[in-house]
């Protein structure tokens, strides 16, 4: 990768976490409601993921969707906006936290059915099939997901159609309060892949660098074998489940031990450390993130209410 | 008598059936060490173990036909899907199971199961995480659904609910779990199937429910300000339908309106008007109206959100509208 790019990863990964520590402000300050789950800890993840894929290649996931927003360039403004349920959110105040979503940006959401959006992924990468192109589809779900019914149906169709699917398991360890052993018959869970005769691979999520490497080479695959490839990603919120978790499953002890671990952190040391970036460099990315959150807040609570009218817009298209 | 919120009514009667009953136990999403999503079941895990209080993996239909397995052999789960929402992630086990599996095999088992489900919008969840399909469910033979107002009927209801023998899916309502009331001190078991006169008046009937209750009884203390006196009826119980108490109220009223979070069309309104109509078509002195969601998914903005829901003032203005 060049320096350029680098420091772009570097940039997003800033920006998610500037995004949701004020987005955590403002949901304390009551101007956001509903279900908020931030994705402080998992930056790497959909960063490293994302940058490995090309413009035309889908992406969908679950309601933790902030950063991957982000990361397939919808704006800052727009993030928040929809945040605060505004008309200038990308779904004009009508979908919230949960449902971040751009056609434009290929991201095809946000989804807040656990393991729901697992079936339509495959249904996104048939129609990419059907229309004879070979875009991928990335379908990122939790460790949780993976025990509901969704997945098995999904994972199995993928594979017997051969649809291009690179299916990401974001293994934060818990399910809300469930840690993985609890709920999951096999803890490492891209041993469930196995039982679908599907290629997979594990990798560190805290480490950006290497969830790239992983997901070009797995979106290589996945392209040119017109096969499906799993992906578990292990990784750890460092915050709530959503907002306001009490988080009695878990000790602080194990939270301070993977914060130690910090994929921002790791990843700017690692800048250092290779000489790719001066300590100036980073901290002006850091100041011109600070700038751009700024912005998109003051943007946002700018920004109108939805119409009353848009109660009863997009019901149907005709 | 003593003023309880309707979270510890939930919980009290779950906690007095498990005392009572070794074979009652819970499963559900979080319902475990987290205490409950809506911390129903708080300290529940300490006290009764992980044997009595199952945390599951997020499996909708494993719950729920998990549970309908272990009633068949004479359990009694309770099986808490976190939201009603997850219901549809079940919807087979609910519908096509548990109502028709003792019908289907002549009887020869009972399906002694609860489902306790959370419905209800107001919280900007969003479209997916807002329902109130109560009527849906209520449209199955086999299945009994109850929707409690009150704390009293909560406690009431659930206890007996547990004690019954048919499949019962419990619905409460999320934004209700603060509202206090009255339960007297004691075994408190009200009996399933039974609507109930919350508030006598002589000028119109409202028939509600659920939520739809906690706004009746504020539009009533309005009306009664202008001297309309509304007589409420809870239906507590959607299915099987206890007319009874409606039908006499609106032989004194000969007005109603019907009141319901859910959407209008083919909603709990629509089988309380035409039940109206075919018992007591005499006595009907002017249309009778429904109060209800407007027909869309709900919006995450809160002023839309709050827009689509049923307001006080539309209870008011249905009222008035009738008295016409
Ligand atoms: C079908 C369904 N059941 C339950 C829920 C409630 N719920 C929301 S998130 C969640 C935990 C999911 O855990 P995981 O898949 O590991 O994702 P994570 O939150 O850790 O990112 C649960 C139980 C839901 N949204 N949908
Ligand atoms: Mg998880």
């Amino acid at each position: 990768m060049k320096k350029e790019q680098l420091l772009d990863l570097y940039y997003q990964m800033v920006l998610i976490r500037r995004v949701e520590e004020r987005g955590a402000e403002l949901y304390q300050a009551g101007k956001i409601g509903g279900f908020m789950h931030l994705y402080i800890g998992q930056e790497a993840v959909s960063t490293g993921l994302i940058a490995a894929r090309e413009p035309r290649d889908r992406v969908i996931t679950a309601y933790r969707d902030h950063g991957v927003a982000l990361n397939c360039g919808i704006s800052a403004n727009q993030v928040m906006a929809e945040l605060l349920g505004k008309a200038t959110g990308m779904s004009k105040g009508k979908g919230g936290s949960m449902h971040m979503a751009s056609v434009e940006k290929n991201m095809w959401g946000g989804h807040a059915i656990v393991g729901g959006h697992i079936p339509i992924a495959a249904g996104l990468a048939l129609g990419d099939q059907y229309a004879g192109n070979d875009n991928v589809t990335i379908c990122m779900f939790g460790d949780g997901a993976t025990n509901i019914g969704y997945f098995h149906e999904g994972l199995n169709l993928s594979k017997v159609w051969g649809l291009r699917v690179l299916w990401v398991c974001e293994n934060n360890q818990y399910g809300m309060g469930t840690s993985v052993e609890r709920a999951s018959a096999v803890d490492e869970i891209r041993q469930k892949a196995e039982g679908y005769r599907m290629k997979n691979a594990a990798v560190n999520g805290m480490d950006v660098m290497a969830v790239y490497e992983a997901a070009k080479e797995a979106i290589a695959y996945v392209r040119t074998e017109s096969q499906p490839y799993f992906l578990e990603v292990n990784t750890y919120r460092f915050r709530g489940h959503s907002m306001g978790d009490p988080e009695r499953y878990r000790k602080a002890e194990e939270v301070k031990k993977w914060q130690e671990n910090d994929p921002i952190g790791i990843f700017n040391k690692y800048l250092l450390d290779k000489k790719i970036a001066s300590r100036k460099a980073l901290d002006e990315i850091e100041a011109r993130v600070e700038e751009e959150v700024q912005k998109a807040v003051e943007f946002a609570e700018a920004s109108p209410e939805p119409a009353l009218e848009e109660l009863f817009t997009d019901v149907y298209a005709e | 008598m003593t003023k309880i919120t309707m979270r510890e009514a939930i919980s009290q009667a779950l906690m007095e059936e498990m005392d009572r009953d070794p074979a009652v136990f819970i499963l559900g999403e979080e319902v475990g060490v987290w205490g409950g999503t809506y911390a129903v079941t708080k300290g529940f895990y300490d006290k009764y173990g992980p044997q009595r209080v199952k945390d599951t993996p997020i499996a909708e239909n494993a719950i729920i036909g998990a549970a309908i397995g272990a009633a068949m052999v004479g359990q009694r789960p309770v099986a808490e899907l976190m939201t009603i929402n997850f219901a549809f992630s079940a919807m087979d086990y609910i519908v096509n199971q548990a109502a028709k599996l003792r019908y289907m095999f002549g009887g020869q088992f009972t399906l002694p199961l609860v489902i306790r489900a959370v419905g209800g919008g107001g919280r900007q969840l969003g479209a997916t995480h807002s329902q109130t399909p109560d009527a849906i469910f209520a449209h199955f033979p086999g299945l009994k659904v109850v929707s409690p107002g009150t704390p009293a009927d909560a406690k009431g209801l659930l206890k007996s609910a547990i004690r019954s023998n048919d499949p019962i899916l419990f619905i409460e309502h999320a934004t209700m779990y603060q509202v206090r009331g009255e339960v007297p001190e004691g075994e408190v078991l009200i009996p399933i199937g039974k609507s109930k006169v919350q508030r006598e008046g002589s000028d119109l009937t409202i028939v509600t429910y659920c939520k739809g209750l906690e706004l009746s009884m504020k539009a009533a203390d309005e009306l009664a300000k202008e001297g309309i006196e509304a007589e409420i009826v809870d239906l507590r119980t959607l299915r099987p339908l206890d007319m009874e108490p409606v039908l006499e109220s609106f032989k004194k009223t000969n007005r109603a309106i019907v009141v319901e979070e859910g959407w209008k069309s083919y909603g709990v309104g629509a089988e309380i008007v035409s039940r109206i109509y075919e018992e007591a078509f005499d006595y009907v002195d002017a249309p009778i109206l429904r109060v209800a969601q407007k027909e869309v998914p709900l919006p995450y903005n809160r002023t839309l959100e709050q827009a689509a829901l049923p307001q006080v003032p539309d209870i008011i203005a249905a009222a008035k509208e009738v008295l016409k």
